[in-house]
């Protein structure tokens, strides 16, 4: 008997991937559908004349000189341009262009502020790039429901800003915040270094509404705290621009706390500092931020703020607690205990805002600082269990040695999010090599750990290989058929995040297993 | 790999090879809210049960998901730590509070702190699923920040069978908070929405609310300093520690007078309770004959009389959705809020590519209509 009301398969013939083979079988061909359109492409001249009266002459660009400020993201690395730009200025104009697109089989990439860190919103050579930066208006503010209601294209500072004055700020805060949109912050789900009190974009989302890649409008998540059905908005966040172009986006705002204060610690070895973030969390504490930074790190953000960092120490914390006056002044004698009892051999708590802001300005520096040792530096992102940190900066330092190339770390400590900072120069031959080789070994490690190969800064572009070693063939396929079952003819941001099998068996790096490398007894670290 | 969990993917493909149907079951406390159906085999995950890994300095707990919830939260509790969403636990037909904490992942179902700390799904950081084909998946994994490719384990969260049978499932814990306290004030309905309303907007330690009959009640929770501020500044009767944790509880695991009553109304077929949900501040809804109100305005609890649809029809006015949960007349159509078109074709190719056999039968609420 059908047992399914509901669930009659309805798919027609191709949307379904066929069985991707076990692992005690061998591998088959891949069988799983490419997220490349297999059609011809079409021309630039065709995707122009399709669009043009779809929105005004100034919104649709395709001129040389036109589409190369789009051609690629903060991952400057990797380019290319795409056949047209768009910036529409309304719903109306989205749901025409995606349905013109639909129609003509061209791939879509969906951008912001183009300020991400892995190529996600790098442009597809035979696509469409749609940049929503005309979506800039704050539609409501609901002070009573604690919401804001923003079209995608507001930068994420914009709203903390438009709401401060009734006592409110929205709390993820990656530190692209002043430029950053809310859209692209959906797309990747973007943290913070407030996350681990606070969360991610996806905690901090109500409702996200925007478009199909047929042009057909859809609205994920609801104004209250579920909505019928599977919790769709789960995926859609941090999706990265594959399943549906967003317009508008409802997010919780969060009370401003009254106070807050830091501390900043310094620890003789980095495992000492390593075990202090795993016994401030064991000691039922959870910081707003919690920021670990080495010795070249420390040494380098100095020399650029000069804010008073204690250079003989082997890794410094900054430990935040915010709150009511109460609170925080609780939270700090307890923080202060078990960093003393961690081995902390300096430690300053800030005094006033002016003080915390100080503590901070270095770690906020800490990419622009790191440009200053070196003409290229590559931003790595992987999060790792924190027990793992001090084993981590330790198999990095071997890995400088490996590859001969230095590398700065600065961690979001109280998450296990890592940044490790290559150094190095594209001029010298060999050296960008060098540092992509360096920077995958670390991603690996990470997952051996028990880790992730994005933290937060997505997969994108640049980490298609790395997504092999994560996720095994049959995880793969599984996703490719998720992103069909929103997109079944592939076509919003074709061919990022998830690899095809057959890329996968190119690069030749094997899946690790979760917290154990395939082969235990070779030496790794 | 562990032998039950071979076996359970073993009989999955067999039961696709086979055209079988098979109904997911943990503690079988949620059978009357899945809708069992009678002539599918049962796939019992309790038989996969028991604690993987918990390390307290990481905030993370991965259990199987035949583990009693109990179990998984008394091993949490020897370390100061909890699950801050406080999942219904339910009882079986005997009574125990027999909840696995599978089930309480597939039902995504959270209780009074849900407001304030998230809920199920924000929590779940990684799982292990066996899909409708019999392959085993993992998706996401055991650290808290994560945002390598799509995030299938918190889909899962809620999904009540729809994509497969949860096997294994990693969780964010939070400590325990150092403070709790229970205020409670006489307030009319309208005046209990807005006192809370003007409350959520301070930075408040506060952790639950809930109005029954006049009556409104919160829970503060945090640093102990906090909490005392708060109960100085907010006035009301404080409650006796130990009668605010039964109540609380009570609350929880849907045991206390309200559901009591409404479920024997209920069962007697001359009422039905419903669920909504619905934007926080959506006013005072017409009246039915009980209401009792949670997560300061957003879940609100409705015993309506059985052949009452505009229930249904003033959630959806409101923004939210409805879902019956006993009681009542008919099945079928009126049951819950339908989905929008586009997100019902989503829904549809899901399951195609997730169980494309249709082995699995979802629990009700991912039962949806042909349109």
């Amino acid at each position: 008997m059908p047992a399914d009301p509901g669930w009659a398969p309805s798919a027609p013939p191709g949307v379904t991937p066929s069985m991707p083979p076990r692992a005690d079988e061998p591998p088959r061909a891949p069988d799983a559908p490419a997220p490349e359109p297999a059609r011809p492409a079409v021309s630039q001249q065709a995707l122009v004349d399709a669009l043009r009266g779809l929105v005004p002459a100034h919104a649709l660009l395709w001129r040389g000189e036109e589409t190369t400020p789009y051609e690629c993201d903060g991952l400057t690395a990797y380019r290319e341009r795409p056949l047209a730009v768009a910036l529409p200025e309304t719903e109306e104009q989205v749901a025409a262009l995606l349905a013109a697109c639909h129609r003509l089989g061209v791939p879509v990439v969906a951008r912001g502020a183009g300020t991400g860190l892995s190529g996600g919103a790098m442009p597809h050579a035979h696509g469409l790039t749609l940049s929503l930066a005309r979506f800039n208006r704050i539609v409501k503010v609901d002070t009573r429901a604690r919401t804001a209601t923003v079209q995608s294209g507001v930068r994420n500072l914009a709203i903390s800003e438009a709401v401060a004055p009734h006592g409110f700020y929205y709390a993820p805060d990656p530190s692209s915040q002043i430029a950053c949109t809310i859209g692209g912050n959906v797309a990747e789900n973007s943290g913070g270094v407030h996350c681990l009190k606070y969360g991610l974009t996806l905690h901090n989302v109500l409702q996200v509404r925007g478009f199909l890649a047929d042009g057909s409008p859809a609205t994920f998540g609801s104004l209250a705290l579920d909505a019928p059905g599977l919790d769709l908005m789960s995926v859609v966040v941090g999706s990265e621009g594959m399943l549906a172009v967003v317009t508008e986006v409802v997010v919780k705002l969060t009370p401003k706390p009254q106070v807050a204060r830091c501390i900043m610690a310094s620890f003789s070895d980095v495992r000492y500092a390593g075990d202090a973030v795993a016994a401030i969390i064991a000691d039922g504490l959870i910081p707003a931020g919690l920021e670990m930074m080495d010795k070249p790190m420390t040494a380098a953000v100095e020399a650029f703020v000069h804010a008073g960092y204690d250079l003989d120490a082997a890794a410094i914390l900054l430990c935040e607690s915010d709150g009511t006056p109460e609170e925080v002044e609780e939270e700090i004698l307890r923080m202060e205990a078990v960093l003393v009892r961690a081995g902390a051999t300096r430690l300053e708590i800030s005094a006033n805002e002016a003080q915390r802001l100080k503590f901070w300005s270095g770690r906020k520096n800490a990419f622009p600082a790191s440009g200053r040792l070196s003409p290229d530096y590559m931003c790595m992102d992987s999060t790792i269990p924190r027990a793992r940190l001090a084993d981590m900066l330790l198999a990095i330092a071997d890995m400088e040695k490996t590859f001969g190339l230095r590398c700065c770390n600065v961690f979001h400590a109280g998450d296990g999010n890592l940044h490790p900072l290559i150094l190095f120069d594209a001029n010298q031959p060999g050296e960008l090599q060098r540092a992509e080789a360096f920077g995958a070994e670390i991603l690996e490690l990470s997952v051996a750990m028990g880790g992730t190969i994005s933290g937060e800064h997505g997969v994108g572009a640049e980490k298609l290989n790395s997504m092999c070693v994560q996720f095994s063939e049959t995880e793969r396929a599984q996703m490719l058929a998720l992103k069909a079952a929103f997109d079944p003819q592939g076509l919003l941001n074709p061919g990022k995040v998830i690899p095809t099998l057959h890329r996968c068996a190119e690069y030749g790096r094997m899946h690790v297993k979760r917290g154990a490398l395939a082969f235990p007894e070779l030496e790794r670290f | 790999m562990n032998d039950t969990l071979i076996g359970l993917a073993e009989r999955v493909r067999q039961a696709a090879a086979a055209k079988a149907i098979l109904r997911i079951r943990g503690g079988g406390t949620k059978q009357s809210m899945a809708g069992v159906i009678s002539d599918a085999a049962t796939l019992d995950m309790r038989a996969y049960s028991g604690i993987v890994d918990y390390a307290p300095s990481e905030l993370v707990i991965t259990a199987r998901a035949g583990t009693p919830l109990v179990e998984l939260e008394r091993v949490l509790a020897e370390r100061g730590q909890c699950l801050p969403f406080d999942p219904p636990r339910f009882a079986d037909a005997d009574g125990r509070l027999s909840g696995t904490v599978g089930g309480m992942v597939a039902s995504g179902l959270a209780g009074p702190g849900r407001a304030a700390v998230g809920g199920v799904r924000d929590y779940v950081l990684g799982v292990l699923l066996l899909n409708g084909r019999g392959d085993l998946m993992h998706f996401g994994g055991q650290v808290m920040k994560n945002v390598a490719g799509y995030d299938v384990a918190r889909l899962t969260a809620g999904s009540w069978g729809a994509l497969g049978a949860i096997c294994e499932v990693s969780l964010k814990v939070l400590p325990m908070p150092v403070a709790t306290t229970t205020l409670r004030f006489d307030m009319r309905q309208a005046e209990a929405l807005e006192t809370l309303h003007g409350w959520g907007g301070q930075p408040l330690p506060l952790n639950a609310s809930v109005w029954w009959r006049e009556t409104l009640a919160i829970r503060l929770r945090g640093a102990k300093a906090a909490v005392d501020a708060a109960v100085q500044r907010l006035g009301g009767e404080v409650i006796p520690p130990e009668i605010g944790h039964a109540f609380w509880e009570g609350l929880r695991d849907q045991r206390d007078e309200f559901f009591i009553e409404a479920r024997e109304a209920a069962a007697r077929e001359n009422s039905a309770l419903w669920r909504l949900s619905l934007p926080p501040t959506t006013p005072v809804l017409p009246s039915f004959l009980d209401t009792l109100i949670e997560w300061g305005g957003a879940q609100r609890w409705i015993v309506a009389p059985a052949e009452d649809t505009l229930v249904m029809h003033r959630a959806e006015r409101a923004g939210g959705s409805a879902f019956r949960v006993s009681g009542g007349v008919g099945d079928g159509a009126g049951y819950a809020t339908p989905l929008a078109p586009a997100l019902l074709a989503i829904h549809r190719r899901l399951r195609d590519s997730f169980d494309p056999h249709r082995v699995f039968v979802p629990g009700r609420p991912m039962r949806f209509q042909d349109s």
